[in-house]
């Protein structure tokens, strides 16, 4: 990768990736006028023959960007993770049906947006796109991650669902860490055998946290993070299974998300111990990431509390 | 295609609407009302007006045809067919169990057919997109919509009109199929849509008015569609079940199978 990565929020690894990508003249960027939230206005600030803001109308834009793949471009599109669900059934029957190959990056998305309140924050945004067939959904925890996974869409075959945080998180990866990730395969951040912590985007710095302060009962946690919430790793579930187990973490409703995904792996193929960290059929409202957090529930206490409940080792303290 | 003259045209729609009615009365589900409606304007533009090549249906720099009033899928396969693409069996399988005729237009399953249909509204964004893209290649392809009457009281639309005109693509141009009834009843009765050619005067489209029936008024004003500075609208009054007395203005054809009789009357009328 070229270029410096300074800490940042995941949205602008979305935003460092559209120019990294740029010198395939097959790429296209489409805006529904937060190009600057999103942070795709840096690649039409370069490139504006081949960015297409197109007003605040997302459901245009979808299809808009699905004439376009089936002319052979790769349409990136962006807007707020919430305003993506108001183009939900574009994406179902005019792309993820199609065949077409369009790439949506819904940033703000979560609690974790904070102050703008609960019509931003996106809970549910995971769920619904990962109900498509072939869709692709992604939930990067940090810049880093962020740039390399929407540059390995480039390549990839199927329409997408990308979700980025509006607000800054710790780097969990360096650049030379991320450009080794992979689409559909988990990264495995920390090892332990005695429980494991499956999270996503803004819970994986939080799980981190929670991991850190279990390791001072004694208690070694795995953390993986799953940036791929669809296609899921099986293989990596399975192997969190033999931990016996499991706490996911997600910014996000527990319906339907990273927790009812893993869920659905392991009531099937390995029953095993788990709870959830995630929102619990709420909306949010006003305040700063960390209060809304706490007040959801979404923070490393929580994930010990849950990790606690299910470990079989008993904690030292 | 090489361009053929009215006489000849008409011919063809003669025999595509035969095809439309037999497909329906054999699927005993579909939509004849809107395939008879709008069929002369689709032999018009494959036979006689659009950059297509039927022995290489996917050449990419064919023009694009959007059919976003999806359900009148029979009118797009009877055309096909006309022009060789599909065959007489593929026909018969309208609706059944693995068909590449789907119940919608689906471009997944039916070569030649560029946009996957049946959730209304969708086509003139897609259209738009195939327009920016032409554009984008510098290529001379010219990117088709057909529109329902009923259909553009989706709101996409609108938003589609709106941006098509800001970002002045001319290599656009939508049709809209103004057969004056949707599934429940007559448009009127349903959501009026008002003066559907100063609407889109007034997002910034040339317009035209024609007799969607007329095949010499249809051809011309495609052809003139593709010559404006900005995108093109075609407003084309157009009669429900048209060649079909007793579908004719009759909102029970909009999406009814004739019975055994009444397909025997049929067959006789577009004799």
């Amino acid at each position: 990768m070229t270029g410096i990565s300074e800490p940042g929020a995941s949205r602008d690894g979305y935003g460092d990736a559209l120019l990294d990508l740029s010198s395939d003249e097959r790429v296209v960027v489409l805006e529904a006028d937060l190009g600057k939230s999103t942070k795709s206005c840096h690649f039409r600030a370069k490139y504006p023959k081949r960015t297409f803001c197109l007003g605040i109308a997302e459901q245009n834009m979808a299809l808009v960007g699905a004439g376009l793949a089936e002319a052979g471009k790769i349409p990136f599109a962006s807007t707020f993770a919430i305003f993506s669900e108001r183009a939900f059934e574009q994406f179902r029957n005019g792309i993820a049906r199609t065949g077409l190959v369009v790439h949506l990056c819904g940033s703000h998305g979560g609690m974790h947006t904070g102050q703008d309140g609960s019509s931003a924050q996106s809970t549910e945004d995971l769920g619904i796109f990962r109900t498509l067939p072939g869709m692709t959904v992604l939930h990067p925890c940090d810049r880093n991650s962020a740039r390399s996974l929407t540059r390995n869409l480039i390549d990839h075959d199927n329409p997408s669902y990308t979700r980025t945080a509006r607000n800054k998180t710790r780097e969990i990866y360096s650049e030379e860490e991320a450009a080794a990730l992979e689409i559909g395969v988990a990264s495995e951040l920390r090892s332990g055998d005695d429980a494991t912590i499956i999270a996503c985007g803004v819970m994986v710095e939080r799980s981190l946290d929670a991991a850190d302060e279990l390791a001072k009962h004694g208690i070694m946690a795995r953390v993986v993070d799953m940036h791929t919430i669809k296609p899921i790793d099986k293989e990596a579930v399975l192997s969190a299974a033999e931990t016996g187990a499991i706490v996911t973490a997600e910014d996000h409703s527990v319906i339907g998300g990273l927790g009812s995904a893993i869920a659905e792996i392991l009531a099937e193929e390995c029953p095993t111990k788990m709870r959830m960290v995630g929102v619990r059929d709420k909306f949010g409202e006003s305040g700063s990431p960390e209060e809304i957090m706490y007040k959801m529930g979404l923070t490393s206490d929580n994930i010990v509390q849950r990790v606690m409940e299910i470990v079989q080792k008993p904690g030292r303290t | 295609m090489q361009s053929q003259s009215v006489e000849e045209l008409n011919a063809s729609a003669s025999k595509c609407r035969k095809r439309i009615v037999d497909m329906v009365y054999k699927a005993k589900s579909g939509h004849p009302g809107g395939s008879l409606s709008c069929i002369d304007i689709l032999v018009a533009l494959y036979k006689g007006v659009m950059r297509f090549d039927s022995n290489n249906p996917s050449w990419d720099d064919r023009d694009r045809f959007i059919m976003s009033k999806g359900h009148a899928s029979p009118a797009v396969y009877s055309i096909l067919r006309e022009v060789g693409i599909l065959q007489d069996s593929d026909l018969n399988g309208f609706r059944s169990l693995g068909s590449v005729c789907q119940g919608h237009v689906d471009r997944k399953w039916t070569e030649g057919v560029d946009f996957s249909a049946g959730s209304l509204g969708m086509g003139l964004s897609f259209g738009l997109g195939s327009a920016l893209a032409a554009r984008l290649d510098g290529s001379k392809r010219h990117t088709w919509v057909l529109l329902g009457d009923g259909e553009i009281q989706e709101g996409q639309i609108w938003e589609a009109a709106m941006a098509a005109s800001h970002l002045e693509v001319s290599n656009l141009t939508a049709i809209i199929d103004k057969n004056r009834i949707q599934n429940d009843n007559f448009v009127d009765d349903q959501m009026r849509v008002g003066d559907i050619g100063s609407k889109f005067k007034s997002f910034g489209w040339n317009v035209i008015n024609i007799n969607g029936h007329d095949m010499h008024e249809i051809v011309s004003a495609l052809k003139d569609s593709k010559t404006g500075n900005g995108p093109t609208a075609i407003i084309a009054s157009t009669v429900k079940g048209k060649g079909v007395s007793y579908m004719e203005n009759n909102p029970a054809f909009h999406g009814a199978a004739p019975n055994d009789e009444q397909y025997a009357l049929a067959m006789e009328e577009l004799s």
